[in-house]
């Protein structure tokens, strides 16, 4: 059981930032992943009352605060119409609405959980964090970076003008993905992002590949077989790590056709 | 019949829609002492110390309890009726443990924190022993579950602890190999069925406490109360007279309550403290310390002519009943005695099994009790032999299916009087659409259209060993009290015999108020199991309500001063046959006189078990470049005889299909290669949401068992045992690939498309 | 710690350590009909709602409710009643365990979507575990539901 001596409802980032400061000291998102540990946890530092829970839109594109919860980016139309509903295929499977309503950005972006829907996503993404100490980190970059006791402002997306594809398959249908395959793709240059192998999403980017005259099913397929040798797979009790290799191949490939469209 | 057969609202049914406080822990005394259980963290040792001093010295600590505090002599937690096929191989508490999560030691104190932090304190030194975990193994294995001299089996079913044996036995009519020496067609395959969880929404819950007369009482979530009372009896070496075990509402069973799995933790609290004692089992250990389904490696051959006609059927069964025994014995004989019998031309069969111990958590009673097992083994058989002969899957089982009339010598040597599984059978091809869809399409995404077909059967009761007692009284208002001691898990059986009793009554069924179980004052009843309730107790009830009649008649004829053949009773009033004189129920119940109280009371115990059938088509999509299989039709039409309650029966059939669909695609107990269960959350061990069922669409073609209430046989059973063999049915019509291991995953389903794909390179 | 807040529209005042969990805190209040079925956020049992979203009171501190107003089954009666009982008509309540959370989530989702398909109405009821019925009989309750409620309120 975890057990929680102090909750302080911080007035200030600098006040969040100091208290995290402390090993045993932790800052809460929706509490979802942190409420099944058994860690004891001396302050639990609640950035409930800072603004963070907002989805902001300019031209430039989006900023959402890290407490701002999945289902708010789910239901959120501009996310969804500009990322051609990607984002919201992204955490609509993830457990159920009541959930979503908990779970927060922050809690799923800082956690950089190997089965994360929303950082497979994110990534192929123009996405960066904003940190209140490091500032802003490209979310590549972030991903790789070891948990440390910063603290996480906002999720910064660009609006370049990416077509997004995204794909995930489960057993049950709101179980964990045994693969998570987002692709995007911004005029010739491709990312892909494949999570759940069962490992953290890592992202790749092509440039140059399958040129206006050639994009026959070969090419895509030599992309995608290409792609998915950039990543390694393990295995877990949902799948082996041959099979993930395979579907990681299969999906990026359709991916790929997606984001093509009527380009294809 | 005004009640029968009529969509009746659940009696409960407000008070649950409105969440009121009716189930165990809501009804729980506030100051409760705490109960929880140490947990062994490997799968095999010996306690060689187990210090609880400063555990106990904690302040709110009220007692710890090891192996060295309780009676030692065995028993078993399985709900069955004395003398027990289950071995008596427990204590509550052993100096051996034989899974990981097997109880070490019990704590009872004021708060969970402070139990909590108990927990941590207690200090045990263990002598780790190799674990036996492969029960394909354990037979004869040099490892030994139980070895202890005091095991016991009360019955005999061919168990030897030496041997790791729970149970053993072969039973045979005519010589099979010489028989399949002669068949045309003979197919031979190994089929292997998981170990599934229950998952009742309400996990296991027990509290205890001692009444005003001093009597251990026991409130839990069970199906056995009855048998419950017995289990403390054993456990704690304490009468049965002083023990009293009472129902309230409860969350789900499916057979997972048939099984004590807590009763005995609080039960021994309150024995040595003399306070009130609750255990409530987190979903972890209701995971990984229960009573899941017993996992069955099937071997199957069978036997046809050149036209199909099915003529030898050998089936081999091994059960893994893991660390205890609780129904080992019994379940596996359904595996054999629910699927051989539906091939009803059968010249000679044998059916031959092992249940073997292993250190995995031991096995209980699930919904179906190995017939699903048999029934997933068989019906795959039977389809693989319908591919090999080249016949549509539907049309094997036309031309080989038991008929009304039949009679049944792998059932018992039972004769089938109702039967109406060709109905079924034809109803569910309507309904489908078999003849255009079989065997599937492709589709232009990239994906195939298929469905696949199963049968299958179950009992109602347990036939000469199963009783149900049912008392009813007229009381002050001419309204009646009716007492039954079968238990209603939310399947409804409370209103079901109320139906029953009302129409036997010429009343409405609000006349009739049932009252929960309570050993003290309700009647004897063996429990909510094996299909029996509707069947058994509710031949029960009518019986009562016969009695019942005839005192009422017998009391008016006496008030009117006439012979008892004069009188009628039509449900308001007993009035003169030959005259105009009458007397109403409400005046009769009120009159005061020598003569008891008009109430009557009946017990049943039949002497065959009539089996309800099903016929079950699933119709899947599989993309056949990942093998992503989604399942999006399940028809499934019954015949459960003349079904009591429209509405209920229709739910029952539905949940008993999704729970079946769960078992076919994805449920399964996955340890790892210590012992450890990896399955031990909802977030591992999936069960279906409401995305995962697709269409489940239920229909009936009822017969009318004339040996049950109304004609009524069962249905909380038979209708789990369809949707695993279906489904793969429905895999193989799509993809051409045999799923011959639980659950049918995508990966399985990828894997048999890349073979065939290797071989035709 | 002191926190204030309202359930079912009773304002309570009372001093609470920090992990103290809003499930057990509303059932020590005699709100019972919130249950517990598991300890990883997957059942959807113990659904109550505050601020008219649907959450997952096993999940969330009470420290976090302070100040909100938060309404269980208790604090409904009315609304239960009326969709409980189209349940109750398809026999799809049946050990019932598993209703209190599925009806709180139907009268959440009642506000939020407008004339939901049979697709939406899962989508947003599937953090709502059963294990009874199969779900084809809470739908069809749903529906009837949402029907008579079309046909009353507009
Ligand atoms: C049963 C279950 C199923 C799930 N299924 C899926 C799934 O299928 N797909 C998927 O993508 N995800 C899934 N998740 C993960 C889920 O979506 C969330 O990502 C996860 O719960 C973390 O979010 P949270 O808001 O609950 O964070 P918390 O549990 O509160 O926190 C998680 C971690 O992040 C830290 N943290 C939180 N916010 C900040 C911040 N602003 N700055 C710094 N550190 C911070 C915390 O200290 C903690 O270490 C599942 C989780 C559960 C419990
Ligand atoms: S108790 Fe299961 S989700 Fe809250
Ligand atoms: S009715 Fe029992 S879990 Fe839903």
């Amino acid at each position: 059981m975890r057990t929680i001596n102090k909750f302080v409802k911080v007035k200030t980032l600098a006040e969040a930032y100091e208290l995290n400061q402390k090993r045993s000291n932790v800052v809460l998102g929706g509490f979802m992943w942190l409420k099944m540990g058994n860690q004891a946890i001396q302050t639990a530092i609640d950035l409930s009352g800072l603004g963070l829970d907002q989805i902001e839109e300019n031209d430039e594109g989006f900023q959402i605060g890290s407490m701002c919860t999945l289902r708010d980016l789910e239901r959120h139309e501009g996310l969804d119409e500009y990322f051609q509903g990607a984002v919201r295929e992204a955490v609509h499977h993830i457990v159920g609405v009541q959930f979503r309503n908990g779970a927060t950005v922050g809690g799923s972006v800082f956690g950089r959980y190997g089965f994360s829907d929303v950082l497979t996503c994110l990534m192929a993404l123009d996405c960066q964090v904003e940190l209140y100490q490091r500032g802003i980190v490209p979310l590549k970059e972030f991903a790789q970076m070891k948990h440390d006791n910063d603290i996480l402002m906002r999720v910064l997306i660009k609006k370049d003008g990416r077509k997004i594809s995204y794909q995930s398959q489960r057993h049950a249908k709101t179980d964990f993905p045994v693969i998570a395959v987002a692709v995007a793709r911004k005029e010739n240059q491709f990312f892909v992002s494949v999570g759940a192998r069962p490992m953290k999403a890592g992202v790749i980017e092509k440039s140059g590949w399958l040129p206006a005259s050639s994009r026959s099913d070969r090419e895509i397929e030599a992309l995608a077989d290409w792609a998915k040798d950039q990543f390694i797979y393990g295995s877990n009790m949902r799948a082996t790590s041959e099979y993930r290799e395979h579907l990681a191949y299969v999906y990026i490939k359709r991916g790929v056709k997606e984001v093509l469209g009527n380009d294809h | 019949m005004r009640a029968v057969n009529q969509a009746v609202r659940k009696k409960d049914a407000m008070l649950l829609v409105t969440g009121q406080p009716v189930y165990t822990q809501d009804l729980a005394p506030k100051d409760c002492l705490i109960v929880k259980i140490l947990r062994s963290p490997y799968a095999h040792a010996l306690i060689k110390e187990i210090n609880t001093e400063p555990a106990t010295k904690l302040p709110g600590i009220e007692c710890v309890l090891t192996y060295k505090d309780v009676p030692d002599q065995r028993f078993t937690l399985a709900g069955q009726t004395f003398p027990e096929p289950s071995p008596y191989d427990r204590l509550i508490l052993d100096q051996r443990v034989r899974f990981v999560g097997d109880a070490v030691a019990i704590v009872a104190g004021e708060n969970e924190q402070t139990v909590d932090k108990a927990l941590k304190r207690i200090k045990v030194k263990y002598e780790v022993l190799e674990p036996l975990l492969d029960f394909r193994t354990a037979r004869d294995h040099k490892v030994l579950i139980h070895p202890e001299a005091n095991w016991k089996s009360l019955c005999d079913v061919g168990a030897d602890n030496t041997r790791n044996l729970c149970a053993s036995n072969e039973e045979k009519n005519g010589d099979v190999d010489e028989v399949l020496g002669s068949c045309e067609w003979v197919i031979e395959q190994t089929y292997h069925t998981k170990a599934n969880q229950q998952t009742t929404m309400e996990t296991f819950r027990s509290y205890t406490y001692r009444d005003q007369a001093g009597k251990l009482t026991c409130v839990t979530s069970t199906q056995i109360p009855f048998h419950v009372k017995r289990i403390l009896s054993n456990a704690l070496a304490l009468p049965e007279s002083e023990i009293r075990v009472v129902k309230p509402r409860i969350g789900g069973g499916f057979g997972a309550k048939q099984t004590a799995v807590t009763e005995m933790y609080p039960a021994l609290v309150t024995q040595k403290t003399g306070k009130p004692a609750l255990l409530v089992y987190s979903r972890r250990e209701s995971l990984i310390a229960s009573a899941p389904r017993h996992e069955n490696e099937i071997t199957v051959r069978i036997g046809a002519d050149k036209n199909g006609i099915i003529r030898a059927i050998d089936m081999v069964t091994l059960s893994n009943t893991g660390a205890y025994g609780e129904h080992g014995p019994t379940t596996v004989g359904l595996s054999g005695h629910k699927s051989i019998p539906l091939y009803g031309k059968v010249e000679a069969f044998r059916f031959k099994y092992d249940v073997v111990y292993t250190n995995v958590m031991s096995s209980g009673a699930y919904r179906g009790y190995g017939a699903t097992q048999g029934t997933f083994a068989l019906e795959s058989a039977v389809n693989e032999l319908a591919e090999k002969m080249k016949l549509d899957p539907v049309r094997i089982r036309e031309i080989n299916m038991v008929k009304e009339g039949a009679v049944m010598p792998a059932y018992y040597g039972e004769t089938l009087n109702s039967c109406a599984l060709d109905r079924c059978m034809a109803k569910a091809k309507e309904m489908i659409g078999w003849q255009e869809k079989y065997p599937g399409i492709e589709l232009n995404n990239g994906k195939v259209r298929s469905i696949g077909v199963a049968m299958a059967m179950q009992g109602s009761s347990i036939a000469n060993v199963d009783t149900a007692a049912v008392f009813i009284k007229v009381n002050d208002q001419g309204h009646y009290d009716m007492k039954i001691g079968a238990t209603d898990m939310g399947t409804g059986c409370d209103t079901i015999l109320a139906q029953i009793a009302a129409d036997c009554l010429n009343c409405s069924v609000e006349q009739i108020s049932v009252s929960g179980v309570d050993t003290d004052v309700s009647p004897y009843d063996s429990g909510s199991y094996a299909s029996s309730t509707t069947y058994l107790t509710g031949t029960a009830v009518v019986n009562t309500c016969e009695t019942l009649v005839e005192m009422i008649r017998k009391k008016g004829a006496d008030q009117m001063g006439c012979p008892i053949e004069d009188v009628e009773f039509d449900g308001d009033r007993v009035h003169r046959v030959s005259g105009n004189e009458s007397i109403t129920l409400r005046a009769l119940a009120n009159v005061q006189d020598q003569d008891a109280d008009l109430s009557a009371t009946e017990s049943y115990c039949s002497p065959v078990s009539p089996p309800p059938f099903a016929v079950g088509m699933a119709e899947v999509e599989i993309d056949t470049e990942t093998g992503a299989i989604d399942l999006i039709d399940y028809v499934a039409v019954l015949d459960c005889g003349t079904p009591i309650n429209k509405s209920l029966v229709r739910v029952q059939a539905e949940g008993g299909i999704a729970q079946g669909i769960g078992m076919a695609l994805y449920e399964d107990i996955v340890y790892s290669r210590e012992g450890r269960n990896l399955s031990n959350s909802l977030m591992q061990y999936k069960i279906p949401t409401r995305l995962d069922v697709g269409r489940i669409r239920v229909d009936f073609a009822s017969s009318y068992e004339p040996t049950g209430p109304f004609g009524a046989k069962s249905i909380g059973e038979v209708v789990i045992n369809t949707p695993s063999p279906a489904i793969a049915n429905a895999v193989y019509n799509g993809v051409h690939v045999h799923v011959r291991e639980l659950p049918i995953t995508a990966e399985k389903i990828y894997n048999g498309m890349k073979q065939h794909k290797n071989k035709s390179n | 710690m002191i926190i204030k807040l309202w359930i079912n529209d009773q304002e309570i005042t009372k001093e609470i350590d920090g992990d103290a969990i809003l499930l057990d805190f509303l059932r020590d209040h005699d709100c019972y009909s919130v249950k517990r079925g598991c300890v990883t956020s997957n059942c959807g049992l113990c659904t109550v709602i505050i601020d008219d979203k649907p959450v997952l009171s096993c999940s969330t501190l009470v420290a976090r409710a302070d100040k909100k107003h938060i309404y269980t089954l208790e604090g409904l009666q009315e609304e239960a009643r009326e969709f409980g009982e189209c349940l109750a008509d398809q026999g799809a309540e049946q050990c019932g365990f598993c209703s209190p959370g599925l009806v709180m989530t139907v009268l959440a989702m009642v506000k939020e979507l407008k004339n939901p398909s049979d697709n939406e109405i899962n989508e947003y009821l599937s953090g709502n575990l059963c294990r009874c019925s199969g779900y084809m009989g809470q739908l069809r309750g749903i529906k009837d539901y949402l029907q008579k409620k079309g046909g009353a309120g507009k």
